[in-house]
Protein backbone atom coordinates (compact mmCIF):
# COMPACT_ATOMS: atom_id res chain seq x y z
CA UNK A 1 0.00 0.00 0.00
CA UNK A 2 1.42 3.09 -0.85
CA UNK A 3 2.43 5.68 1.51
CA UNK A 4 0.46 9.03 1.59
CA UNK A 5 0.39 12.11 3.74
CA UNK A 6 1.94 15.58 4.04
CA UNK A 7 5.89 16.50 3.87
CA UNK A 8 7.71 17.98 7.20
CA UNK A 9 11.14 19.40 6.04
CA UNK A 10 14.54 19.51 8.17
CA UNK A 11 18.00 20.49 6.74
CA UNK A 12 21.10 18.64 6.50
CA UNK A 13 22.86 16.69 9.77
CA UNK A 14 19.44 15.89 12.07
CA UNK A 15 21.01 13.95 15.03
CA UNK A 16 19.51 11.29 16.85
CA UNK A 17 20.11 13.89 19.98
CA UNK A 18 17.25 15.92 18.22
CA UNK A 19 15.36 13.29 16.92
CA UNK A 20 15.48 11.89 20.62
CA UNK A 21 17.03 13.54 23.13
CA UNK A 22 18.78 11.46 25.57
CA UNK A 23 16.81 12.59 28.85
CA UNK A 24 14.34 10.14 27.75
CA UNK A 25 16.52 7.23 26.52
CA UNK A 26 15.99 5.60 29.89
CA UNK A 27 13.13 4.53 28.11
CA UNK A 28 12.15 1.76 25.33
CA UNK A 29 8.62 2.29 25.35
CA UNK A 30 8.20 3.30 21.19
CA UNK A 31 5.03 5.37 22.62
CA UNK A 32 6.52 7.28 25.48
CA UNK A 33 10.18 7.83 22.84
CA UNK A 34 7.59 8.78 19.97
CA UNK A 35 5.82 11.79 22.23
CA UNK A 36 9.21 13.21 22.43
CA UNK A 37 10.43 12.70 18.67
CA UNK A 38 12.05 15.95 17.01
CA UNK A 39 11.26 18.39 20.05
CA UNK A 40 14.26 19.75 20.49
CA UNK A 41 14.14 21.57 16.59
CA UNK A 42 10.69 21.44 16.12
CA UNK A 43 8.44 21.64 19.42
CA UNK A 44 5.21 20.79 17.52
CA UNK A 45 6.08 17.69 15.05
CA UNK A 46 3.82 15.30 18.02
CA UNK A 47 0.90 17.22 17.07
CA UNK A 48 1.25 17.88 13.44
CA UNK A 49 2.26 14.23 12.39
CA UNK A 50 -0.43 12.47 10.96
CA UNK A 51 -0.08 8.84 9.95
CA UNK A 52 1.62 8.58 6.20
CA UNK A 53 3.69 11.66 6.44
CA UNK A 54 6.92 11.82 5.58
CA UNK A 55 9.86 13.34 7.07
CA UNK A 56 12.48 15.37 4.29
CA UNK A 57 15.70 16.36 5.08
CA UNK A 58 19.33 17.02 3.38
CA UNK A 59 22.50 15.28 4.20
CA UNK A 60 23.26 12.90 6.40
CA UNK A 61 20.02 12.48 8.54
CA UNK A 62 20.86 10.31 11.38
CA UNK A 63 23.74 11.20 12.17
CA UNK A 64 25.56 10.90 15.72
CA UNK A 65 24.71 8.20 18.20
CA UNK A 66 23.34 4.34 17.65
CA UNK A 67 20.01 5.16 19.19
CA UNK A 68 17.70 2.47 17.65
CA UNK A 69 15.78 4.68 19.74
CA UNK A 70 15.78 7.40 16.65
CA UNK A 71 14.25 5.58 13.94
CA UNK A 72 11.76 3.82 16.75
CA UNK A 73 10.51 6.81 18.05
CA UNK A 74 10.19 8.16 14.10
CA UNK A 75 8.12 5.47 13.00
CA UNK A 76 5.78 5.42 16.01
CA UNK A 77 4.98 9.25 15.79
CA UNK A 78 3.60 7.63 12.23
CA UNK A 79 6.05 8.69 9.94
CA UNK A 80 5.50 6.72 6.73
CA UNK A 81 9.11 7.19 5.49
CA UNK A 82 12.16 9.50 5.74
CA UNK A 83 13.12 11.08 2.55
CA UNK A 84 16.83 12.42 2.36
CA UNK A 85 20.08 13.53 0.54
CA UNK A 86 21.93 11.04 2.33
CA UNK A 87 21.99 9.42 5.76
CA UNK A 88 24.14 8.35 8.50
CA UNK A 89 25.05 4.81 8.10
CA UNK A 90 23.84 3.68 11.60
CA UNK A 91 20.77 4.89 11.40
CA UNK A 92 19.89 3.85 8.22
CA UNK A 93 20.55 0.01 9.05
CA UNK A 94 18.53 0.77 12.11
CA UNK A 95 15.61 1.76 10.02
CA UNK A 96 16.17 -1.14 7.50
CA UNK A 97 16.32 -3.41 10.85
CA UNK A 98 12.80 -1.94 12.64
CA UNK A 99 11.18 -1.58 9.29
CA UNK A 100 11.58 2.66 8.98
CA UNK A 101 11.44 2.87 5.19
CA UNK A 102 13.98 5.11 4.07
CA UNK A 103 14.67 6.50 0.79
CA UNK A 104 17.77 8.18 -1.13
CA UNK A 105 17.05 10.76 -3.03
CA UNK A 106 19.08 13.77 -3.72
CA UNK A 107 16.13 14.81 -6.23
CA UNK A 108 12.83 14.21 -4.01
CA UNK A 109 15.04 15.64 -1.00
CA UNK A 110 15.47 18.94 -2.61
CA UNK A 111 12.48 18.77 -4.60
CA UNK A 112 9.55 18.14 -2.57
CA UNK A 113 9.24 21.51 0.27
CA UNK A 114 7.09 21.10 3.29
CA UNK A 115 3.58 20.72 3.36
CA UNK A 116 3.59 19.39 0.01
CA UNK A 117 1.10 15.96 -0.17
CA UNK A 118 3.16 13.42 -1.31
CA UNK A 119 2.45 9.50 -1.96
CA UNK A 120 5.09 7.03 -1.99
CA UNK A 121 5.22 3.51 -3.76
CA UNK A 122 8.14 1.73 -2.38
CA UNK A 123 7.71 -1.31 -4.59
CA UNK A 124 7.71 0.45 -8.41
CA UNK A 125 10.42 3.26 -6.68
CA UNK A 126 8.84 6.29 -7.56
CA UNK A 127 7.39 9.19 -5.44
CA UNK A 128 4.73 11.43 -6.62
CA UNK A 129 4.80 14.96 -5.26
CA UNK A 130 1.32 15.44 -5.84
CA UNK A 131 1.34 19.11 -4.72
CA UNK A 132 3.65 20.16 -7.62
CA UNK A 133 3.08 17.50 -10.39
CA UNK A 134 6.39 15.72 -9.88
CA UNK A 135 7.64 12.46 -10.20
CA UNK A 136 11.21 11.29 -8.69
CA UNK A 137 12.42 7.82 -9.34
CA UNK A 138 14.55 5.92 -6.95
CA UNK A 139 16.59 2.61 -7.38
CA UNK A 140 15.65 -0.58 -5.96
CA UNK A 141 17.32 -1.77 -2.37
CA UNK A 142 20.28 -4.21 -2.95
CA UNK A 143 22.16 -7.06 -1.32
CA UNK A 144 21.05 -7.52 2.93
CA UNK A 145 19.42 -4.39 2.37
CA UNK A 146 16.74 -5.82 -0.15
CA UNK A 147 16.91 -9.34 2.53
CA UNK A 148 15.62 -7.02 4.99
CA UNK A 149 12.89 -5.21 3.62
CA UNK A 150 11.76 -8.44 2.59
CA UNK A 151 11.33 -10.27 5.79
CA UNK A 152 9.67 -6.99 7.23
CA UNK A 153 13.07 -6.91 9.54
CA UNK A 154 16.41 -7.82 11.24
CA UNK A 155 13.97 -9.98 14.47
CA UNK A 156 11.85 -11.60 11.28
CA UNK A 157 15.11 -12.41 9.60
CA UNK A 158 17.34 -13.90 12.81
CA UNK A 159 13.80 -15.50 13.61
CA UNK A 160 14.10 -17.71 10.43
CA UNK A 161 17.38 -18.65 10.62
CA UNK A 162 17.56 -19.25 14.07
CA UNK A 163 14.38 -21.80 13.19
CA UNK A 164 15.94 -23.45 10.62
CA UNK A 165 18.75 -24.65 12.89
CA UNK A 166 15.91 -26.66 14.59
CA UNK B 1 44.48 -4.75 0.68
CA UNK B 2 44.40 -2.24 3.34
CA UNK B 3 43.83 -3.10 6.94
CA UNK B 4 40.43 -2.72 7.04
CA UNK B 5 39.68 -4.94 4.39
CA UNK B 6 42.27 -7.80 5.57
CA UNK B 7 40.69 -7.66 8.74
CA UNK B 8 37.07 -8.30 7.07
CA UNK B 9 38.72 -10.60 4.67
CA UNK B 10 39.52 -12.74 7.44
CA UNK B 11 36.70 -12.91 9.30
CA UNK B 12 34.53 -13.35 6.67
CA UNK B 13 36.87 -16.25 5.36
CA UNK B 14 37.77 -14.95 1.86
CA UNK B 15 41.81 -14.47 0.45
CA UNK B 16 40.63 -11.20 -0.21
CA UNK B 17 37.36 -8.41 -0.23
CA UNK B 18 36.94 -4.64 -2.51
CA UNK B 19 35.16 -2.16 -1.08
CA UNK B 20 31.68 -2.70 -2.13
CA UNK B 21 31.84 -6.13 -1.10
CA UNK B 22 29.14 -7.12 1.19
CA UNK B 23 30.38 -9.93 3.57
CA UNK B 24 29.19 -12.08 6.46
CA UNK B 25 31.98 -11.71 8.98
CA UNK B 26 32.30 -13.44 12.17
CA UNK B 27 32.68 -11.27 15.19
CA UNK B 28 34.93 -11.51 17.83
CA UNK B 29 32.58 -9.44 20.58
CA UNK B 30 29.30 -8.09 21.02
CA UNK B 31 28.70 -5.20 23.47
CA UNK B 32 25.68 -3.35 24.65
CA UNK B 33 25.22 -0.79 27.26
CA UNK B 34 22.32 0.35 29.37
CA UNK B 35 20.60 2.57 26.93
CA UNK B 36 20.74 0.39 23.93
CA UNK B 37 20.82 -3.17 25.44
CA UNK B 38 17.19 -3.15 26.87
CA UNK B 39 15.58 -3.31 23.21
CA UNK B 40 18.82 -5.61 22.01
CA UNK B 41 17.76 -8.33 25.14
CA UNK B 42 13.83 -7.81 24.13
CA UNK B 43 14.73 -8.45 20.29
CA UNK B 44 17.19 -11.60 21.53
CA UNK B 45 13.93 -12.81 22.39
CA UNK B 46 11.79 -11.17 19.78
CA UNK B 47 13.74 -13.85 17.78
CA UNK B 48 13.49 -16.69 19.47
CA UNK B 49 17.12 -16.44 20.64
CA UNK B 50 18.22 -18.53 23.92
CA UNK B 51 21.55 -18.96 24.04
CA UNK B 52 24.27 -16.06 23.43
CA UNK B 53 26.78 -17.27 20.99
CA UNK B 54 29.59 -17.30 23.09
CA UNK B 55 29.35 -15.41 26.63
CA UNK B 56 33.09 -14.60 26.40
CA UNK B 57 32.35 -12.53 23.90
CA UNK B 58 29.21 -10.69 24.76
CA UNK B 59 30.31 -7.23 26.96
CA UNK B 60 27.42 -5.50 28.92
CA UNK B 61 28.29 -2.05 30.46
CA UNK B 62 25.98 0.02 32.44
CA UNK B 63 27.59 3.13 31.94
CA UNK B 64 25.11 6.02 30.54
CA UNK B 65 22.96 6.30 33.26
CA UNK B 66 24.67 5.20 36.16
CA UNK B 67 25.06 5.16 38.88
CA UNK B 68 21.07 5.09 38.04
CA UNK B 69 19.86 8.32 38.15
CA UNK B 70 16.29 7.19 38.60
CA UNK B 71 13.68 4.26 38.82
CA UNK B 72 13.47 3.19 34.80
CA UNK B 73 17.44 3.64 35.11
CA UNK B 74 18.12 0.89 37.82
CA UNK B 75 15.43 -1.49 36.30
CA UNK B 76 17.45 -1.03 32.66
CA UNK B 77 20.65 -2.07 34.71
CA UNK B 78 18.72 -4.99 36.62
CA UNK B 79 17.85 -5.99 32.71
CA UNK B 80 21.56 -6.49 32.05
CA UNK B 81 22.51 -7.70 35.43
CA UNK B 82 19.93 -10.49 35.31
CA UNK B 83 20.69 -11.46 31.34
CA UNK B 84 24.49 -11.69 32.48
CA UNK B 85 23.79 -13.83 35.12
CA UNK B 86 21.49 -16.02 33.38
CA UNK B 87 23.64 -16.60 30.01
CA UNK B 88 26.85 -16.84 32.76
CA UNK B 89 28.41 -13.72 30.77
CA UNK B 90 31.38 -12.86 32.98
CA UNK B 91 31.51 -9.31 31.32
CA UNK B 92 29.02 -7.62 32.49
CA UNK B 93 30.24 -4.20 34.40
CA UNK B 94 28.18 -1.89 36.76
CA UNK B 95 29.97 0.01 39.28
CA UNK B 96 32.58 -1.98 40.78
CA UNK B 97 35.31 -2.91 38.12
CA UNK B 98 33.45 -0.85 36.10
CA UNK B 99 33.12 2.20 33.77
CA UNK B 100 33.04 3.98 30.31
CA UNK B 101 32.83 1.02 27.96
CA UNK B 102 35.36 2.68 25.52
CA UNK B 103 37.68 2.79 28.50
CA UNK B 104 37.31 -0.60 29.84
CA UNK B 105 37.16 -2.34 27.08
CA UNK B 106 40.68 -1.92 25.89
CA UNK B 107 41.94 -1.57 29.31
CA UNK B 108 40.29 -5.07 30.32
CA UNK B 109 42.22 -6.75 27.40
CA UNK B 110 38.39 -7.94 25.48
CA UNK B 111 39.10 -6.08 22.58
CA UNK B 112 42.23 -7.09 20.30
CA UNK B 113 44.32 -6.61 16.91
CA UNK B 114 42.56 -8.04 14.14
CA UNK B 115 39.15 -8.63 15.81
CA UNK B 116 35.76 -7.49 14.27
CA UNK B 117 33.73 -5.90 17.27
CA UNK B 118 30.24 -4.26 16.62
CA UNK B 119 28.94 -2.13 19.57
CA UNK B 120 25.58 -0.87 20.17
CA UNK B 121 27.11 2.30 20.44
CA UNK B 122 28.13 4.59 18.34
CA UNK B 123 31.68 5.21 19.86
CA UNK B 124 32.48 1.41 19.39
CA UNK B 125 35.10 3.02 16.69
CA UNK B 126 37.36 3.89 19.77
CA UNK B 127 38.61 -0.02 19.39
CA UNK B 128 40.39 0.60 16.00
CA UNK B 129 43.58 2.23 18.08
CA UNK B 130 43.98 -1.48 18.37
CA UNK B 131 44.31 -2.12 14.67
CA UNK B 132 40.62 -3.90 15.75
CA UNK B 133 37.61 -3.24 12.65
CA UNK B 134 35.18 -2.22 15.49
CA UNK B 135 31.73 -0.10 14.65
CA UNK B 136 28.42 1.24 16.07
CA UNK B 137 25.17 -0.56 14.86
CA UNK B 138 21.76 -0.41 16.93
CA UNK B 139 20.50 -2.50 19.59
CA UNK B 140 18.80 -5.10 17.27
CA UNK B 141 21.71 -5.60 15.18
CA UNK B 142 23.81 -6.12 18.24
CA UNK B 143 20.67 -8.85 19.43
CA UNK B 144 21.86 -10.77 16.26
CA UNK B 145 24.93 -10.50 16.46
CA UNK B 146 24.70 -12.11 19.93
CA UNK B 147 22.21 -14.76 18.58
CA UNK B 148 24.56 -15.69 15.99
CA UNK B 149 28.23 -14.92 16.09
CA UNK B 150 28.14 -13.00 12.97
CA UNK B 151 27.18 -10.08 11.35
CA UNK B 152 26.87 -8.72 7.44
CA UNK B 153 28.83 -5.75 6.54
CA UNK B 154 29.81 -3.85 3.30
CA UNK B 155 33.41 -3.25 3.27
CA UNK B 156 34.50 0.28 3.12
CA UNK B 157 35.88 2.38 1.16
CA UNK B 158 38.95 3.88 2.99
CA UNK B 159 40.51 7.47 3.62
CA UNK B 160 43.67 7.65 4.55
CA UNK B 161 45.05 10.84 7.16
CA UNK B 162 48.92 10.63 7.54
CA UNK B 163 50.53 13.15 10.09
CA UNK B 164 53.42 14.52 9.75
CA UNK B 165 56.04 17.29 11.35
CA UNK B 166 55.87 18.17 15.24
CA UNK B 167 53.39 18.37 17.50
CA UNK B 168 53.04 22.38 19.02
CA UNK B 169 52.79 22.39 22.78
CA UNK B 170 49.24 21.18 23.83
CA UNK B 171 48.14 19.88 21.20
CA UNK B 172 47.13 16.31 21.54
CA UNK B 173 45.18 13.49 19.48
CA UNK B 174 41.94 15.55 19.88
CA UNK B 175 43.32 18.45 18.47
CA UNK B 176 43.98 16.49 15.10
CA UNK B 177 41.01 14.66 15.06
CA UNK B 178 39.14 17.72 15.61
CA UNK B 179 41.46 19.43 13.15
CA UNK B 180 40.54 16.32 10.89
CA UNK B 181 36.90 16.80 11.19
CA UNK B 182 36.66 20.61 10.73
CA UNK B 183 39.18 19.35 7.41
CA UNK B 184 36.37 16.83 5.92
CA UNK B 185 32.78 17.89 7.91
CA UNK B 186 30.54 15.73 9.96
CA UNK B 187 29.67 13.30 6.32
CA UNK B 188 33.22 14.01 5.27
CA UNK B 189 33.94 9.92 5.78
CA UNK B 190 30.20 8.71 5.50
CA UNK B 191 30.42 4.87 5.15
CA UNK B 192 34.52 4.83 5.06
CA UNK B 193 37.11 3.42 6.95
CA UNK B 194 39.37 6.47 8.83
CA UNK B 195 42.92 4.80 8.74
CA UNK B 196 45.23 7.69 10.65
CA UNK B 197 49.35 6.93 10.22
CA UNK B 198 52.47 8.80 9.90
CA UNK B 199 55.37 9.57 11.99
CA UNK B 200 53.13 11.80 14.09
CA UNK B 201 50.73 8.80 15.07
CA UNK B 202 54.03 6.53 15.64
CA UNK B 203 55.05 8.49 18.51
CA UNK B 204 51.32 9.33 19.89
CA UNK B 205 50.89 7.08 23.38
CA UNK B 206 47.43 5.00 23.10
CA UNK B 207 45.38 7.24 25.17
CA UNK B 208 45.74 9.64 21.81
CA UNK B 209 45.05 7.03 19.37
CA UNK B 210 42.25 5.80 21.28
CA UNK B 211 40.99 9.79 20.91
CA UNK B 212 41.61 9.77 17.78
CA UNK B 213 39.58 6.73 16.99
CA UNK B 214 37.23 7.20 18.87
CA UNK B 215 35.85 10.62 17.05
CA UNK B 216 35.97 8.63 13.45
CA UNK B 217 32.09 8.56 13.92
CA UNK B 218 31.82 12.23 14.04
CA UNK B 219 33.21 12.36 10.36
CA UNK B 220 30.76 9.77 9.48
CA UNK B 221 33.18 6.97 9.55
CA UNK B 222 32.39 3.38 10.09
CA UNK B 223 35.70 2.87 11.84
CA UNK B 224 39.08 4.56 12.89
CA UNK B 225 42.00 2.71 12.38
CA UNK B 226 45.57 2.61 13.07
CA UNK B 227 48.32 -0.23 12.49
CA UNK B 228 49.33 -1.53 15.36
CA UNK B 229 53.33 -1.10 15.91
CA UNK B 230 55.66 -1.31 19.11
CA UNK B 231 53.63 0.93 20.93
CA UNK B 232 50.66 -1.00 20.71
CA UNK B 233 52.16 -4.39 21.59
CA UNK B 234 53.74 -2.59 24.52
CA UNK B 235 50.38 -1.51 26.23
CA UNK B 236 48.70 -5.09 25.37
CA UNK B 237 51.06 -6.98 27.34
CA UNK B 238 49.77 -9.00 30.09
CA UNK B 239 46.03 -7.51 29.28
CA UNK B 240 44.71 -10.85 27.36
CA UNK B 241 45.69 -14.33 26.92
CA UNK B 242 43.61 -14.59 23.64
CA UNK B 243 45.59 -14.78 20.42
CA UNK B 244 45.48 -12.13 18.13
CA UNK B 245 46.69 -11.47 14.72
CA UNK B 246 48.58 -7.85 13.51
CA UNK B 247 47.52 -6.79 10.46
CA UNK B 248 49.20 -3.37 8.10
CA UNK B 249 48.10 -2.03 5.02
CA UNK B 250 50.23 -3.01 2.24
CA UNK B 251 52.37 -0.59 0.31
CA UNK B 252 49.60 -1.22 -2.82
CA UNK B 253 46.79 -0.73 -0.97
CA UNK B 254 43.93 1.42 -2.88
CA UNK B 255 42.50 4.56 -0.94
CA UNK B 256 39.62 6.83 -1.82
CA UNK B 257 41.64 9.40 -0.67
CA UNK B 258 44.64 10.32 0.95
CA UNK B 259 45.29 13.63 2.99
CA UNK B 260 49.13 14.37 4.41
CA UNK B 261 49.00 17.50 7.18
CA UNK B 262 52.04 19.03 8.84
CA UNK B 263 50.97 19.26 12.59
CA UNK B 264 54.00 21.92 12.60
CA UNK B 265 50.90 24.29 11.74
CA UNK B 266 48.24 22.70 14.07
CA UNK B 267 47.21 24.73 17.04
CA UNK B 268 45.12 23.25 19.69
CA UNK B 269 41.63 22.97 18.58
CA UNK B 270 38.00 24.34 19.43
CA UNK B 271 35.02 22.76 17.77
CA UNK B 272 32.06 25.51 18.43
CA UNK B 273 28.16 24.64 18.70
CA UNK B 274 26.27 22.98 17.05
CA UNK B 275 28.81 20.78 14.85
CA UNK B 276 31.73 19.12 15.61
CA UNK B 277 33.35 20.49 12.42
CA UNK B 278 32.70 23.85 13.43
CA UNK B 279 36.23 23.74 14.19
CA UNK B 280 38.70 26.91 15.11
CA UNK B 281 42.36 27.45 16.09
CA UNK B 282 42.48 28.26 19.77
CA UNK B 283 43.88 31.92 18.44
CA UNK B 284 40.66 32.23 16.16
CA UNK B 285 38.01 31.48 19.72
CA UNK B 286 38.03 35.04 20.90
CA UNK B 287 36.62 36.01 23.93
CA UNK B 288 33.98 33.00 24.95
CA UNK B 289 32.75 33.28 28.30
CA UNK B 290 31.74 29.25 29.80
CA UNK B 291 30.20 28.24 33.09
CA UNK B 292 31.11 24.43 33.44
CA UNK B 293 34.43 22.75 32.31
CA UNK B 294 34.08 19.16 31.47
CA UNK B 295 37.00 16.58 31.68
CA UNK B 296 35.99 12.90 30.84
CA UNK B 297 34.17 10.63 28.78
CA UNK B 298 35.00 8.06 26.22
CA UNK B 299 37.02 10.15 24.29
CA UNK B 300 38.96 11.72 27.13
CA UNK B 301 38.56 10.20 30.32
CA UNK B 302 42.00 8.24 30.48
CA UNK B 303 44.47 8.51 32.36
CA UNK B 304 46.80 10.06 30.48
CA UNK B 305 44.12 12.79 30.27
CA UNK B 306 44.03 13.43 33.98
CA UNK B 307 47.77 13.77 34.40
CA UNK B 308 47.36 16.80 31.82
CA UNK B 309 44.51 18.67 33.57
CA UNK B 310 45.73 18.09 36.84
CA UNK B 311 49.29 19.39 36.00
CA UNK B 312 47.70 21.99 34.82
CA UNK B 313 45.35 22.64 37.63
CA UNK B 314 47.96 22.41 40.12
CA UNK B 315 48.52 24.75 42.63
CA UNK B 316 45.57 26.63 40.63
CA UNK B 317 41.99 27.58 41.06
CA UNK B 318 38.76 26.97 39.32
CA UNK B 319 37.15 30.50 38.31
CA UNK B 320 34.68 31.68 40.86
CA UNK B 321 31.36 30.86 39.06
CA UNK B 322 32.62 28.03 36.63
CA UNK B 323 31.94 24.55 37.86
CA UNK B 324 35.24 22.06 36.35
CA UNK B 325 32.99 18.32 36.54
CA UNK B 326 36.03 15.56 36.22
CA UNK B 327 34.84 11.92 35.38
CA UNK B 328 37.86 9.37 35.54
CA UNK B 329 36.91 6.99 32.94
CA UNK B 330 37.03 4.05 35.02
CA UNK B 331 37.17 2.73 38.57
CA UNK B 332 40.54 1.86 38.07
CA UNK B 333 41.60 5.38 36.28
CA UNK B 334 40.05 6.34 39.46
CA UNK B 335 42.31 4.51 41.80
CA UNK B 336 45.26 5.14 39.69
CA UNK B 337 44.42 8.56 39.84
CA UNK B 338 44.21 8.47 43.50
CA UNK B 339 47.17 6.80 44.04
CA UNK B 340 49.13 9.79 42.02
CA UNK B 341 47.74 12.37 43.61
CA UNK B 342 45.88 13.71 40.70
CA UNK B 343 42.31 13.44 43.02
CA UNK B 344 43.96 15.55 45.52
CA UNK B 345 45.28 18.52 43.27
CA UNK B 346 41.91 18.37 41.05
CA UNK B 347 40.28 18.65 44.44
CA UNK B 348 41.96 21.15 45.61
CA UNK B 349 41.51 23.59 42.60
CA UNK B 350 38.17 23.34 43.29
CA UNK B 351 37.19 20.35 40.67
CA UNK B 352 34.34 18.16 41.23
CA UNK B 353 35.41 14.56 40.59
CA UNK B 354 33.17 12.08 39.71
CA UNK B 355 32.21 8.36 39.87
CA UNK B 356 33.03 6.97 36.29
CA UNK B 357 29.92 7.56 34.10
CA UNK B 358 28.83 8.82 30.38
CA UNK B 359 25.72 11.42 32.24
CA UNK B 360 26.95 14.66 31.06
CA UNK B 361 28.23 13.88 28.06
CA UNK B 362 24.83 12.92 26.59
CA UNK B 363 22.92 15.42 28.51
CA UNK B 364 21.51 12.69 30.60
CA UNK B 365 22.50 13.58 34.36
CA UNK B 366 25.31 14.51 35.99
CA UNK B 367 26.51 17.83 34.79
CA UNK B 368 23.38 19.03 32.54
CA UNK B 369 23.19 22.83 31.30
CA UNK B 370 20.49 25.50 31.94
CA UNK B 371 19.29 27.57 29.58
CA UNK B 372 21.75 29.73 27.81
CA UNK B 373 24.21 27.84 29.72
CA UNK B 374 27.70 27.39 27.83
CA UNK B 375 30.07 24.36 28.71
CA UNK B 376 33.56 23.29 27.33
CA UNK B 377 33.92 19.84 27.32
CA UNK B 378 36.59 17.09 26.48
CA UNK B 379 34.27 14.98 25.17
CA UNK B 380 33.01 14.29 21.75
CA UNK B 381 29.61 15.84 20.55
CA UNK B 382 27.99 19.47 20.48
CA UNK B 383 24.35 19.29 18.82
CA UNK B 384 21.81 21.20 19.72
CA UNK B 385 20.16 19.89 23.85
CA UNK B 386 23.58 17.59 23.73
CA UNK B 387 24.36 18.45 27.55
CA UNK B 388 20.87 19.69 28.37
CA UNK B 389 18.82 22.77 27.42
CA UNK B 390 18.25 22.86 23.59
CA UNK B 391 19.43 26.41 24.19
CA UNK B 392 22.82 25.63 25.81
CA UNK B 393 26.52 25.54 24.16
CA UNK B 394 28.44 22.82 24.26
CA UNK B 395 32.40 23.43 22.90
CA UNK B 396 34.52 20.68 22.13
CA UNK B 397 38.63 20.57 22.95
CA UNK B 398 41.12 18.71 24.66
CA UNK B 399 41.70 18.22 28.41
CA UNK B 400 44.52 20.80 28.45
CA UNK B 401 42.24 23.37 27.00
CA UNK B 402 39.02 22.74 29.11
CA UNK B 403 41.52 23.03 32.70
CA UNK B 404 43.04 26.25 31.29
CA UNK B 405 39.11 27.49 30.41
CA UNK B 406 37.96 26.37 33.73
CA UNK B 407 40.98 28.06 35.94
CA UNK B 408 40.00 31.58 33.13
CA UNK B 409 36.00 31.22 33.04
CA UNK B 410 36.69 31.33 29.61
CA UNK B 411 37.98 29.55 26.70
CA UNK B 412 42.11 29.69 26.85
CA UNK B 413 44.54 28.06 26.56
CA UNK B 414 47.38 26.82 29.12
CA UNK B 415 49.91 29.63 27.83
CA UNK B 416 47.21 32.56 29.11
CA UNK B 417 47.61 31.56 32.41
Amino acid sequence: MPIHGHAHKYGDHVDTDVIIPARYLASSDADELAAHCMEDIDADFVEKVEPGDVIVAGRNFGCGSSREHAPLAIKTAGIGAVIAESFARIFYRNALNIGLPIIESEEAAQGIQSGDEVEVDLESGVIHNLTRGQDYHFPPLVGPAAELVEAGGLRQLVSRRLAGRG
Amino acid sequence: MTITEKILARAAGLDSVSPGDFVTARLSLVLANDITAPISLREFRGMGATQVFDPERVVLVADHNTPNKDIQSAENTKLLRDFAREQGLPHFYESQDGGIEHIIVPDKGLALPGDVIIGADSHTCTYGALGAFATGVGSTDAAAGMALGETWLRVPETMKFVFTGRLRPWVSGKDLILYTIGKIGVDGARYRAMEFAGPVLEGMEMAGRFTMCNMAIEAGGKCGIIAPDQTTLQWLEGRSDREYRVFASDADAEYVEVFEWDTTDIEPQVAFPHLPENTRGLSEVGEVKIDQAVIGACTNGRLEDLRVAAGILKGRKVAPGVRCLVFPGSAEVHLQATREGIVETLLEAGCAVSMPTCGPCLGGHSGCLAHGERAIATTNRNFVGRMGHPKSEVYLASPAIAAASAILGKIAGPDEL
